[in-house]
């Protein structure tokens, strides 16, 4: 079994297999150690085995053949397939390092990093910022409450597909809502979808639309494990709005937020849904994010590029594992032990 | 720190009308509504917009008149024409497994997480985070031999099995910062009266968690309803298609045709929006690690 995603699943495969066999009878010597660590720990391992079992055979290998994938110049005509009843085998060969130097040093690997870093940090902050003062209001008592977090929680309840549909009717050129409300006002319309710099500010548009209830759902449940008497000590002693909230609320979030803020960069990082079906990367390349780009290399041109997709696929995978990292290592220097 | 608001408080007393502490300016009040007036209207308005024009015929759907010469045909046209009733099946049963199972797994693993020590247990909480860098475009096509290879493709189990993988990480990771929040004595006294670690965590510790678990099911569903690449990758044929691959063929024999989009559009969301109805109550309880008490 091809299981290589981490240290830990390889470990844990392992210890699966070692214990299939210690409970056989044929192992001379028994590892006491081992036998020891099983009757302790098998009630664990066995509620964690169907996920470290899937994970391992379904992200695994394909972790691995991307990986090999990236290090060949494996294209839809070299690759083994069948035509008819005739089996090609594969005639791809072994590049080394050749892609990953074509695609650090080329400008379309770079110019694409660029946007999705602009599209990432943008979203992520503004998503962030949004679902902050979403939270801060709904924590309060006011009229209408559940009412008003239904509405606001409703663009997560429906599906990707369908408010990506909702928004592209919305910009839509000519008969947009859009457009016709800043007709209807006298200004010209704006090319929503068909503009370079339009694109990008309606694709974040439409990813912070979606991004929000989730961040304010978190936020929301962070704020109400507060305790309220810090509050009230905070306000005998003078504290005005903006302290409790800078030295109360904000370092009471902290566990909650540096989680959402970790997992949501991850998210939108490899955002397919939103760019793929509100702009398919376009105008140009406009919107093109990474992940968007490397499926198109392996799904949409001629011939389907595999190593190329698997190479840009790696380095996604690199430049995520390289930020959480430095994330965690902030935030335990900040003191967090996380 | 101590003595300082004295002063102060005296001059804000003479200052301001006195208040009860929470009460707020009427003109606070009004600014607060407004603010989530307007979020509300951005939030729901591209939803009811589409729901509108699905109620419209068609010569009035790109009109901005909210209602006009209301009409099911949309609908009617819909569900006669098209498969779109047996896209809607297939996709009911693999969100559906996909929520069971998903919830059932990710209770299972987070619960060993929370309580267990275990070697393995530091590298599998990073495994469930590293999973989620994955990007599709990585792994589809490995995905697709795979399935190929296990005779899972055109299956309903095939996409049941990938989409675990997507919602189980953050699943497992949530559920185990909802069991952290249970607290231990309650699995000691299971332990006293008897049970096996998986006695009590199926007796005592599942019944306190239903807030997590609500919070898992709605995430797993929306994960699996809403997915459009691996579905349009490995389902083909009219008779197997989920929403997601059955509504691209349906953009393309309509072209620009709103009214049957927007009708489907509003059909797919109505499940969606059940078991959001079903999971909001505990939406916010289940995702704070540290609201609940056992």
């Amino acid at each position: 079994m091809a299981v290589h995603t981490s240290q830990s699943v390889a470990k844990a495969a392992d210890d699966d297999v070692v214990r299939g066999r210690s409970r056989g009878t044929g192992n001379p010597p028994p590892p006491s150690r081992l036998r020891r660590a099983l009757s302790t720990h098998w009630y664990a391992w066995t509620m964690v085995a169907p996920v470290v079992v899937v994970i391992g055979v379904i992200i695994g290998y394909p972790l691995v053949r991307g990986v090999y994938l990236s290090l060949t110049d494996a294209n839809e005509r070299n690759v083994a397939r069948s035509i008819g009843v005739n089996h090609m085998p594969a005639t791809y060969k072994f590049v080394g390092l050749d892609n990953y130097a074509d695609a650090l040093t080329g400008n379309q690997f770079l110019g694409t990093l660029g946007w999705t870093l602009v599209w990432t940090v943008s979203c992520v902050s503004i998503t962030f910022v949004l679902g902050m003062a979403l939270a801060n209001i709904l924590n309060r008592r006011i009229a209408g409450r559940s009412v008003y977090r239904m509405a606001l929680i409703l663009p997560w309840a429906i599906p990707g597909f369908v408010s990506v549909f909702a928004w592209r009717f919305l910009y839509n050129g000519d008969r947009g809502l859009l457009n016709k409300i800043l007709s209807g006002a006298g200004i010209d319309g704006v090319p929503w979808l068909n503009d370079p710099t339009w694109a990008k500010f309606a694709v974040i548009a439409v990813n912070v639309w979606l991004g929000v209830p989730f961040m304010m759902v978190a936020l929301l449940g962070g704020l109400q494990s507060i305790p309220s008497e810090q509050y009230e000590a905070a306000e005998m002693d003078g504290a005005t709005a903006w302290q409790r909230f800078r030295h109360i609320t904000l370092p009471g979030l902290r566990p909650v937020s540096t989680t959402v803020i970790l997992l949501s960069t991850i998210w939108t990082f490899n955002m397919f849904p939103v760019i793929f079906l509100l702009t398919r990367g376009g105008p140009g390349e406009a919107t093109q994010i990474l992940v968007t780009q490397a499926y198109k290399f392996s799904f949409e041109i001629s011939p389907r590029d595999f190593a190329q997709s698997s190479t840009w696929g790696v380095l996604i995978l690199v430049l995520l594992m390289l930020f959480a990292a430095v994330y965690r290592r902030v935030l335990r220097t900040q003191g967090d032990n996380w | 720190m101590t003595t300082a608001p004295a002063p102060t408080a005296h001059h804000s007393a003479r200052k301001v009308k006195v208040r009860l502490r929470g009460e707020r300016s009427p003109l606070a009040s009004v600014g607060l509504h407004l603010t989530l007036i307007v979020a509300s209207v951005i939030a729901v308005f591209p939803v009811l917009w589409v729901l509108l024009t699905s109620l419209k015929p068609a010569a009035y759907a790109t009109t901005t008149d909210f209602f006009k010469d209301t009409t099911f045909e949309n609908y009617t046209g819909l569900i006669k024409d098209t498969e779109f009733l047996t896209w809607f099946g297939n996709s009911l049963v693999i969100a559906g497994l996909t929520t069971v199972l998903g919830v059932f797994v990710s209770a299972t693993t987070g619960y060993a997480v929370s309580r267990f020590r275990f070697p393995g247990k530091r590298g599998l909480m990073w495994t469930l985070l590293i999973t989620q860098m994955f990007p599709v475009a990585v792994l589809i096509v490995p995905i697709y031999n795979i399935m190929s290879g296990l005779g899972l493709l055109n299956q309903p189990a095939g996409l049941v099995i990938t989409y675990l993988t997507i919602a189980v990480p953050f699943c497992a990771w949530m559920m185990k910062g909802f069991f952290d929040t249970i607290p231990r004595e309650i699995d000691e006294s299971g332990q006293v009266d008897g049970l096996t670690p998986f006695g009590t965590f199926w007796r005592l510790i599942l019944p306190l968690a239903k807030p997590g678990l609500a919070v898992t099911a709605f995430y797993s569903f929306i994960t699996a309803w809403g997915e459009v690449a691996y579905a349009s990758a490995f389902m083909v044929g009219d008779e197997n298609l989920t929403l997601a691959g059955g509504l691209q063929k349906f953009v393309n024999q309509y072209g620009a045709q709103w009214g049957p989009m927007t009708a489907a559009s509003v059909l797919i969301a109505i499940p969606a929006a059940l078991v959001f109805l079903f999971a909001q109550r505990h939406l916010v309880t289940g995702m704070s690690a540290g609201a609940v008490k056992g």
